[in-house]
């Protein structure tokens, strides 16, 4: 069933093209059915290939298909072709099923917008191009996704384009990732240059086999890839553009700025892991610190964010950090079983928030919710399922991947692992406290529509919409199937890879034959791990407890914890902004002169010089026909003389 | 057939050299298009002749084969030729080739 591969990404571009042509006139909900159709068509497929795999010994599970030449150009020969194997597959498995659901969610979502077809236009779009990241067998189509992704992003970021804030918040997510994509580039320039070919089955073998790069080489490939994977999974200092990219629609939110997309980075990693293991020490050392200051420094700023899905932005942000902390530790299935997790519970989590904003008719300030527990019975239930795997509260999925994220980090760094367990804490914390303000507490509300409803008994609004203003409404069933659906997930998700003995950990067994052994294993003993894990839940119990001393008891001032500094995530946005606008700006000032002067000039001086020779040579064009004749003869004579002298009279 | 034997290939070679001479000498000096234009075709067909003679003479079917496709090239031309000509003559019935040199660069 591996030949199957092909059909994976086909769906969602098929869905694609017929929405393109044919979208505006399909219409609500039927180009919203469309897409959700191709994307579970291709889930169906991933599935079929998925079996098809778990058939096999895990020797003939890495399965190669080439459909055609792309570009043949001397020593560069790129073919279009997929690469099935246990990683792929996996990434596949859980971006088509999520992308099924949220495609599911935004029919309801995108209710009444005006550009409901053009939405799912770029959602089809986004799922064949992430298809396309994971599944390509080169670099070179793994970039073609890497930047297909990040256009649609760009374009549903910027999807309500009509508020310049939402426009400009897509620009930033653009040239943010401009960024990562040069070093993206430029490790592909340097395996190109030292191997001579970008495919990943070419690339390994020599690596592996050959030692065919230098240890400085690989150490400059891994720094690279890491630039462009801290762009897309929006790592320090790259990370800037995904709080901002909120603008979008939630379910955008939901899927490419918290499952899939930015999850690239872990897996363009994951999938380098035999260049990873030749690269110089300090390369995999830079990776967990980044992602373990990340990891901090965003679960610090999500703590004293008042916008729903801010906080769960920084949460993302932070989550990442996780994953490429146990990518730096070369305990890379802890990262894809994170990431896995992360998928499901950032996914519900997110979708949830979109319900209630959907349901607060379009308010995002957590200050103005409370209570909502009982108007939206089905939201708060499956988003307290997400809450409670965030927090890594056992026996929810995000308790076992987080278990052995941490368990990365104490192999690798004692203080690592701490400085980890309190980003997990702070975790617990700010979720619990997204939960507080948001499903439980007082009805914050409720006093504002008050004062609404006293003016509105001077003039009556009709009977229906005032409903609306005072209930807070369940979202439709097109909007909670996913939620409960995904509930179950996060909640199950960490039967993939349960601790207990070496035949639980399905997910380390399965990913064996794309890690050529480079897995790290943790060398602590059962009751270290055992120690370990109970410290983590006290912690997380710790965060959920502390939260609600604040927010549900009230003991403490909020104002306390929510400082003006991580408010604003430590100024880090806001000092770039204005370093780019004030001394920043002289520095491209410059680059323009040289642009205008240098490069233009060079330009302009050859069309001149073309020119002026024109203006010269344009007198010998006479018109004359007799002249061209008599040039023709004195040119054949000329000729003639030529081989006659050459004939030697 | 002794007396045909009896005219060697030089003296077809000659003759094509002559009417080539006198084709270009009549394209270079008169002014009159159609007559240049009967000049061109005199040299082209001086050219057949000389690849006729050649081809004989080398026992080469390649000579008559280039033959062919100089008459084509030449109907081709004609075609175009007298066509510029014609529309010329409409507009100036009396013009010398000398003033049609609007094109100059």
């Amino acid at each position: 069933m591996n030949n199957l591969v092909w059909l994976i990404p086909t769906f969602p571009l098929l869905g694609f093209t017929l929405l393109l042509l044919f979208g505006r006139r399909l219409g609500e909900p039927n180009a919203g059915w469309l897409a959700t159709t191709m994307v579970t068509g291709s889930f169906l497929s991933t599935l079929c290939v998925f079996l098809g795999m778990a058939g096999k010994t895990s020797e003939e599970r890495v399965y190669e298909i080439t459909l055609f030449e792309w570009i043949p150009s001397g020593e560069l020969s790129v073919g279009l072709g997929f690469l099935a194997d246990p990683l792929s597959i996996t990434m596949a498995l859980f971006i088509t099923g999520v992308s099924a659901l949220i495609h599911m969610y935004a029919i309801g979502y995108m209710h009444g917008d005006p550009n409901f077809s053009k939405f799912f236009i770029y959602l089809n779009l986004f799922v064949f191009s992430m298809l396309m990241l994971v599944l390509g067998d080169n670099l070179l189509i793994t970039f073609l996704g890497w930047e297909g992704v990040g256009a649609c992003s760009y374009f549903l970021i910027s999807f309500w384009h009509e508020d310049p804030a939402n426009a400009s918040a897509g620009k930033k997510a653009f040239v943010t990732n401009r960024v990562g994509d040069w070093g993206f580039m430029v490790a592909m320039f340097l395996l190109f240059f030292n191997i001579g070919s970008l495919k990943y089955s070419d690339i390994f073998s020599s690596v592996i086999q050959l030692d065919a790069l230098t240890q400085t080489t690989a150490t400059a490939v891994v720094v690279m890839l890491f630039i462009g994977a801290a762009g897309k999974s929006a790592q320090f200092p790259l990370y800037l553009w995904l709080p901002d990219a909120m603008a979008g629609p939630t379910p955008v939110s939901a899927l490419i700025h918290a499952a899939t997309m930015v999850t690239s980075g872990v897996y363009l990693l994951t999938r380098m892991n035999p260049v990873l293991a030749e690269a110089a020490g300090w390369s995999s050392d830079l990776i967990w610190i980044i992602g373990l200051f990340t990891a901090l420094f965003a679960a610090a700023a999500a703590v004293a964010q008042n916008d729903i899905k801010k906080v769960l932005a920084y949460s993302t942000v932070s989550q990442l950090g996780f994953m490429f902390v146990a990518v730096g530790s070369g305990l890379y299935v802890a990262a894809i079983f994170h990431m896995i997790t992360h998928a499901f519970f950032k996914a519900l989590l997110f979708l949830g928030a979109g319900s209630v904003i959907h349901g607060m008719h379009e308010e995002q300030d957590m200050r103005k919710y409370g209570a909502l527990k009982k108007a939206m019975p089905i939201t708060a239930g499956t988003f307290i399922i997400g809450w409670l795997a965030i927090a890594g509260i056992p026996p929810f999925s995000g308790f076992w991947s987080k278990d052995e994220v941490l368990l990365a980090a104490w192999n690798e760094n004692k203080i690592a692992w701490v400085l980890l367990l309190i980003a997990a804490i702070m975790t617990a914390f700010y979720m619990s406290r997204l939960v507080f303000m948001t499903f439980f507490g007082d009805k914050r509300w409720a006093e504002d529509e008050k004062e609404n409803h006293e003016e509105d008994e001077i003039t009556p609004p009709p009977e229906n919409e005032k409903k609306n203003i005072l209930n807070p409404h369940e979202s439709p069933a097109l909007m909670w199937f996913p939620l409960v659906a995904l509930a179950g997930l996060a909640a199950t998700a960490g039967i993939l890879n349960l601790p207990f003995s070496h035949n639980t950990k399905y997910l380390e067994k399965w990913l064996e034959p794309v890690l050529f052994g480079n897995e790290v294993h943790v060398l602590a003993s059962t009751s270290t791990k055992w120690l370990l894990a109970v410290i983590a839940i006290i912690g997380a119990t710790i965060g959920v407890l502390s939260a609600s001393y604040v927010y549900l008891k009230k003991r403490i001032n909020p104002a306390q914890i929510e400082l003006p500094i991580l408010q604003d995530a430590w100024k880090f946005d806001r000092s770039v902004s204005n370093f780019m606008g004030g001394p920043g700006r002289k520095i491209f000032e410059v680059v323009t002169w040289f642009d205008e002067t240098v490069i233009d000039g060079a330009v302009n001086g050859a069309g001149k010089l073309t020119q002026n020779l024109g203006t010269r040579l344009r007198a010998t064009q006479t018109g004359l026909i007799r002249t061209y004749a008599l040039g023709m003869v004195i040119g054949a004579i000329a000729i003639l003389a030529y081989f006659v002298s050459r004939m030697g009279f | 057939m002794t007396f045909a034997m009896a005219i060697g290939t030089e003296y077809y070679l000659a003759l094509s050299a002559l009417l080539f001479t006198i084709g270009a000498g009549g394209l270079l000096v008169r002014r009159n298009p159609l007559i240049m234009f009967m000049c061109i075709e005199l040299m082209l067909n001086a050219a057949n002749l000389a690849f006729v003679s050649f081809g004989k003479e080398m026992n080469d079917l390649g000579g008559q084969l280039s033959v062919l496709f100089v008459l084509v090239v030449a109907a081709a031309e004609v075609v175009i030729g007298l066509a510029i000509v014609v529309a010329v003559m409409r507009r100036r019935p009396k013009a010398s080739i000398d003033e049609v040199s609007v094109l100059r660069g």
